[in-house]
């Protein structure tokens, strides 16, 4: 099962490459990534020397070009397709159809992979990727049980990559207008959830308040720890009852799911996290190499080491972790 | 122009649901889309009880009648019921899922693209296209001046009059759609142990900024915009560039009064003030979708 890492600029690829990851995904400098933030991602010269510090080192590069492409404004998509394979690189990650079938026309021996951003969860809709763009990969939305991961992985013509840590999304994605919905600017045109430009903080009597676009996400007292107001994290009232009425702020870990999901036939786990510091980078690389390479020795008595644990619930929101959807409960 | 009744996306009980429908069969509506397209387990009305409301809707009138599917589709039991539905033989399909897509093109049968359906574009539209599709709805996050580029585009490329364009033009946006249960959350419930709770709220529950801003209403696993999206001042501009059907959602019987004001005013066009802490009308003109322009 390849450990397939985020990057956001060249110190967090080499560092991803350093600590165990087997591959790397990135973006490019413009609104065709769903990481599209300032500072963010790589322009044409560090494309390029992403491309040759994986490959010198036998590792694989993937390229999400994974927003929607917008009317008029398609070239922008189908040159990032260009600049992608001009570079070497041995997958784009693509959620949009026009794209899609552009890459499969133009460069049908370059793999597809279906992005998490087209939100496919059956096995019919996998079917439409495949009959259609002969993707190889299907990324899995976060919405699915470990059952329901389990029975797809059975049925699938394509392999499937899942998400293994990060930031929670827990919409489907691509199918999520909250944010333009408060903001004007949405994962699907912009590339970005909740804008950081959006954003304020004030200090008031009640306590310090968050706020995205001027709508009140969340205020916290002297001794909670306030987080980034991603919108759908906030605490919110229904009937008088005030409390986080869609998540709270955590991040989904799965390590405990290695195990079944090695055994299930998962091609690839992806941390999540192309907005992250190197310093993160490092650290969930190297835990999750640690692990897999763990599992590999003694399949039979895999346990999850409390260490590593730790030092996932630290680089998570709300420093704690959740299994999210693979676990009914969370439901 | 035409009008189109949406599919209700609330959780009713069966015959409330029925009583609505012979409403709608007298309503302004030229066309009606029925069917679940939330949550399988509300099972109020079964595929077979959905076919059957369609036949009734569809006798005695000239109203097309539009069969929409399920959104989010994570079993293979929900793609039975899926197939079953969009193999009904008689009534066209509103496909809100690539997996009704498929389905529909393996029956080699035509389909309405919904709204969860992400078309952005002109190449995707040809994808969509060649699959079958012979109406488009526009994603609700989308602008007019988006529209009109894209709608040109296809005059352009030749391909306009192969399908309908219609926008979704009144009632409560579907914004997204979770693998968790906000109604049953809203109860501390689990999803698996919901107790189809969502049948106590017939307009779904809201949930608001702790200023009172009314942000969003939770409907089971979707979330839907707090404020009801309103298009009637936006008619003409529709009309004008080309749109063949707007979409008045089936929230509650103010549709249907709804459905009579929107039609009126392509007759005689007049300037409603929308209510800024009820209405919105932000997507359509490229601003936050909660605002109005």
């Amino acid at each position: 099962m390849e450990l397939l890492c985020p990057a956001g600029n060249l110190p967090a690829l080499k560092t991803a490459i350093d600590n165990g990851a087997d591959a790397v995904y990135i973006g490019l400098k413009d609104d065709t990534n769903a990481r599209h933030f300032a500072g963010l991602n790589f322009n044409d010269g560090k494309l390029a020397k992403a491309a040759d510090y994986v490959h010198q080192r036998g590792k694989k590069l993937h390229v999400a070009i994974n927003t929607f492409a917008h009317a008029g404004g398609e070239e922008r998509w189908q040159k990032a397709v260009d600049n992608a394979v001009a570079i070497g690189t041995d997958a784009l990650i693509i959620a949009d159809l026009g794209v899609l079938d552009y890459a499969a026309t133009k460069y049908p021996d370059v793999e597809r992979h279906v992005s998490v951003q087209a939100s496919t969860t059956n096995l019919e809709a996998i079917k439409f990727f495949k009959n259609n763009f002969d993707v190889s990969r299907v990324v899995l939305p976060r919405v699915l049980s470990v059952q329901q991961v389990r029975q797809l992985a059975k049925s699938s013509p394509i392999p499937l990559e899942v998400f293994a840590f990060g930031s929670l999304c827990i919409m489907a994605e691509g199918r999520c207008y909250l944010s333009s919905y408060m903001t004007g600017e949405s994962p699907n045109t912009v590339g970005a959830c909740s804008p950081a430009k959006y954003v304020r903080w004030q200090d008031t009597d009640k306590g310090l308040e968050s706020r995205l676009n001027g709508v009140l996400i969340d205020r916290y007292q002297a001794d909670e720890n306030a987080g980034y107001p991603t919108l759908c994290k906030g605490r919110f009232e229904v009937d008088n009852n005030v409390y986080h009425a869609l998540e709270e702020p955590t991040s989904l870990n799965t390590l405990e799911l290695i195990p079944d999901l090695i055994a299930m036939g998962i091609v690839s786990v992806k941390i999540e996290g192309r907005q992250r510091s190197p310093a993160y980078v490092e650290q969930v690389a190297k835990t999750w190499r640690m692990a897999l390479d763990r599992y590999q020795q003694n399949p039979d008595n895999f346990v999850v080491e409390g260490a590593w644990m730790n030092t996932l619930a630290n680089l998570s929101e709300g420093s704690q972790t959740t299994l999210g959807a693979y676990h009914r409960k969370w439901q | 122009m035409k009008f189109s009744l949406g599919p209700s996306l609330f959780f009713w009980p069966k015959k409330e649901v029925e009583d609505f429908y012979q409403q709608a069969k007298s309503s302004a509506a030229d066309i009606i889309y029925l069917g679940e397209t939330v949550c399988s387990k509300r099972r109020e009305l079964r595929a077979k009880d959905w076919l059957a409301l369609a036949q009734e809707v569809a006798k005695d009138t000239n109203k097309q009648v539009v069969i929409s599917t399920m959104t989010l589709l994570e079993s293979p039991a929900e793609i039975q019921v899926l197939k079953r539905l969009c193999d009904n033989g008689e009534f066209l399909v509103e496909a809100n899922d690539l997996s009704a897509v498929q389905i529909m093109h393996d029956l080699n049968m035509p389909f309405v693209a919904g709204p969860a359906i992400n078309c952005y574009n002109l190449s995707t539209l040809k994808v969509l296209l060649k699959q079958g599709m012979m109406r488009w709805l526009m994603p609700v996050e989308l602008s007019g001046d988006w529209l009109k580029i894209l709608l040109e585009q296809a005059t352009d490329a030749g391909i306009r009059q192969a399908f309908e364009c219609e926008v979704f033009s009144w009632g409560y946006l579907p914004l997204a759609y979770s693998a968790r249960c906000f109604t049953a959350r809203s109860e501390d419930k689990a999803k698996d142990d919901c107790e189809y709770c969502c049948i106590k709220y017939p307009q779904g529950r809201r949930m608001n900024s702790r200023e009172g801003e009314r942000v969003f209403v939770l409907n089971g696993i979707q979330t839907l915009s707090g404020y009801q999206y309103n298009l009637i001042n936006e008619m003409p501009a529709l009309k004008s560039m080309g749109v063949d059907i707007a979409r008045i959602s089936a929230d509650s019987s103010a549709a249907f009064t709804q459905l009579d004001n929107f039609r009126e005013q392509l007759v005689h066009p007049t300037t409603t003030p929308l209510d800024g802490i009820a209405e919105c009308n932000g997507f359509w003109h490229k601003i936050a979708g909660m605002s109005v322009a």
